[in-house]
């Protein structure tokens, strides 16, 4: 039953993929006929968007255009969740934010991460949650996507790489918009609340009070899986039961969640005009996505050891601590994965209580980063690796490592292996800091192993701007926040910075003609190279840490 | 040929990125959630506004979806709540399998609920959701209930069953392995039965 309903979901996220990935194609790339629908709705982005937006943008333009738009995203939001209690739409009168966590929070979502130090029923207003946070959960998926068309552009050997901001408006109201439309109209009509009426007081049966927090969920909750943020709208996420109502909804949102990271793979190869190659890069992700499903699904049958020798009945049941009931068996371990593998965050199940080897897959999907990885940048963190890839083969040969058709010298290796280290550096950095310090090791919740494993996590989790999290953590602390805020950051803009700076210095060179001695980047050989290189430096760099925790912890059952 | 930065300038930049969020608001966030809204409240207005379930005289009792505390015995109970099924803050327990607390919380219940019944105590009564709300329990962990609830309520044992027979859902269908019931949904009805009596 579970391996049937676990085989249908994977195949129709891939089946819905291909047609998605067409649509974003026609969505960034406008070119040729326009059509009738196409041409006014140009002609409106063109008056919105005004003179920046007429021409085409070098590399270095359009990555200076999206870090002041994202400055701006960050600004704005910033002063509303420090102002919120002076703004409207505020029935539960939830006071402003704290300055460090406002950062945090602004960062997060900026960064596309949604990593989420306060509770949403009672830390954000409805004014934040629709006009601040949904907003940034619109334009930084389409920052993502945007940045993907400029790196796929430069590699295809265009001269520009486009323009940022009409970029980001076609990601947003062309791709983004009509899918999270149709999402959270299927959510709202399956059973996820959607309303403007503040909390309400119930009186129970057993004639206790219960405040009950309501709000405008479906809007958020489709936004949330479709741009890979991740963030809830209340503070558990897709367990709760106003989000995340039903099997059927369960089912969507789950869908919704990995279907533009994979879409994204085939974009890349329609604009890069590679659609074989972009079909290898796939079934690399697609092979590491599966075998990581099979390991946490296996793991989360084991009943918690917790019950172990109690007079408890668990045969069937797997670990149901941190689970809701409704969603059934395997759509947990499913959620968990295809969320950890995509940099969304979002969760249908508490992480902290997935058994040890459950929670290392976990955080395997988020040290790669790049099994589909975030909207956009998924493919870019995948970059790094068919760089590296196509270098070590060149070398075995002996040549000049080329990548469609451009040489890769000095300064391009140099900037892949850049943006490859910023990730274990913040992350494996960050965690020795705060397990050191009273920062970290004051603010764990469970004992011993596993509050290692919640600080790893959080910070795994923002550098790979993920946001799910060991919740367990008291993580709304000064330091947690600046220096969680700070990785998010960095973590998002330097390898989108440093791949589209590569991919922009290779437009520049002449190309090299193919001949009998080139690497083929579109054969099973290449994909075999791939995986490898994905494989050997995640082990490589990460290993060490996870039989600290996980595995440690693991062991000691 | 390109557009360079110099040409455009940073104030300009600041300029185009307000026009930009100012589109990008006006259509996803506030046309967006204007027709989500209007399709939730004309279609289905019961679970868009959260599933309240009214007594007779208009009050509401709680939420469909939502877990309320049971602790009497005369009704059923619902998985246990890190947060003391505070709707208001819903959380999990994020305890890891390795830490005693969950171990202690398990033999507590299983303590308690030992005296009406030997049987093994399903693990849905042991171990606390995600949310802190979930409003189900399997029907087995109300089959294990059932005497207890009988016992407080004079009624033959044989009638609770059937009552929880009768809600029993599938949530998922096929994929689903176990039936489910809704806990208030089914306290509600026991309560009525208690009335026709």
């Amino acid at each position: 039953m579970s391996i049937t309903f676990l085989i249908l979901m994977i195949a129709a996220a891939v089946a819905i993929s291909w047609p998605l990935g067409k649509m974003m194609t026609w969505a960034m790339e406008p070119a040729g006929n326009p059509g009738l629908f196409r041409r006014p709705f140009e002609k409106l982005l063109a008056l919105i968007i005004g003179k920046a937006g007429e021409n085409g943008q070098g590399w270095k333009s359009y990555l200076f255009s999206m870090l002041a738009f994202n400055a701006v995203m960050f600004v704005i939001t910033y002063t509303i969740f420090l102002f919120q209690d002076k703004l409207p739409l505020n029935p539960a009168q939830i006071a402003g934010m704290e300055p460090s966590l406002a950062f945090n929070t602004a960062a997060s979502f900026t960064a596309n991460t949604n990593l989420q130090h306060y509770s949403g029923e009672n830390g954000l207003s409805y004014f934040s949650q629709s006009f601040a946070i949904m907003w940034l959960q619109f334009v930084s998926a389409a920052t993502g996507i945007a940045a993907l068309a400029a790196m796929s552009r430069s590699l295809a050997g265009k001269k520009t790489a486009g323009n940022f901001f009409s970029d980001m408006m076609r990601a947003s109201f062309l791709i983004l918009l009509p899918v999270a439309f149709v999402s959270a109209a299927l959510l709202v009509l399956g059973g996820t609340v959607m309303t403007f009426g503040g909390p309400v007081t119930a009186h129970t049966l057993e004639g206790a009070v219960q405040t009950i927090a309501r709000g405008p969920v479906a809007t958020f909750a489709a936004i949330t899986q479709l741009g890979t943020n991740g963030g809830g709208f209340f503070g558990p996420n897709g367990t709760h039961a106003f989000s995340n109502p039903t099997f059927f909804t369960n089912i969507i949102q789950t869908l919704s969640l990995i279907a533009i990271p994979m879409a994204s793979v085939w974009m890349f190869g329609r604009i890069t005009g590679r659609l074989k190659h972009a079909g290898v890069i796939f079934a690399v992700m697609l092979l590491i996505l599966v075998c990581n499903l099979a390991a946490a699904v296996h793991f989360e049958a084991e009943p918690t050891k917790a019950l172990a020798g109690l007079n408890a009945e668990q045969s069937a049941s797997g670990n149901l601590e941190g689970k809701e009931l409704r969603f059934g068996g395997s759509a947990a371990p499913l959620w968990t994965i295809l969320t950890t593998s995509s940099s969304n965050g979002s969760v249908n199940n508490m992480h902290d209580s997935l058994n040890p080897i459950t929670g290392l897959t976990a955080m395997i999907g988020m040290w790669l980063n790049v099994v589909f990885g975030g909207v956009g940048v998924g493919v870019i963190n995948m970059f790094v690796f068919i760089i590296i890839g196509v270098f070590v083969c060149g070398m075995m040969v002996g040549r000049t490592p080329e990548y469609m058709n451009k040489k890769i010298e000095t300064p391009e290796m140099k900037l892949a292996l850049l943006a490859l280290l910023v990730h274990p550096f913040f992350i494996l950095g960050g965690t020795a800091l705060f397990a050191a310090t009273p920062w970290g090791a004051e603010t764990v919740a469970n004992p011993g192993i596993h509050g290692f494993s919640e600080i790893l996590y959080e910070f795994t989790s923002s550098a790979a701007n993920n946001g799910s999290g060991f919740e367990g953590l008291g993580d709304n602390t000064a330091p947690w926040n600046i220096a969680t805020g700070l990785v998010m950051l960095l973590g998002r803009f330097l390898p989108i910075i440093f791949c589209i700076a590569a991919a922009g210095m290779m437009s520049e060179k002449t190309a090299v003609p193919e001949t009998s001695g080139t690497l083929h980047t579109d054969t099973p050989l290449f994909a075999v190279v791939l995986l490898g290189s994905v494989i050997f430096i995640g082990a490589l760099l990460f290993m060490p840490v996870a039989a600290l925790g996980p595995i440690a912890e693991y062991l000691t059952l | 040929m390109t557009e360079n930065i110099e040409k455009t300038g940073l104030p300009r930049l600041m300029l185009t990125s307000l026009r930009c969020w100012a589109a990008t608001l006006a259509v996803c966030c506030v046309c967006y959630t204007a027709a989500i809204l209007a399709i939730g409240q004309i279609f289905v207005p019961y679970t868009a506004n959260g599933s309240l379930i009214k007594n007779e005289n208009g009050e509401i009792i709680g939420s469909e979806m939502l877990a309320q505390k049971f602790e009497k015995p005369e009704y059923f109970h619902p998985r246990p709540s890190a947060v003391d099924y505070n709707a208001m803050g819903a959380a999990g327990s994020n305890l890891s399998p390795t830490s005693p607390s969950v171990r202690e919380r398990a033999a507590g219940i299983i303590e308690k609920e030992s005296t009406f019944t030997q049987e093994r105590v399903p693990a849905d009564m042991l171990t606390a959701s995600g949310s802190g709300l979930d409003p189900h329990i399997t029907v087995k962990a109300a089959v294990f209930q059932a005497d207890r609830v009988a016992k407080a309520r004079n009624l033959p044992a044989e009638e609770v069953k059937k009552l929880i027979e009768k809600h029993a859902v599938k949530t998922g269908g096929f994929f689903t392995p176990e039936p489910l019931v809704n806990v208030l949904v089914l306290n509600i009805a026991l309560d009525k039965t208690g009335e026709k009596q």
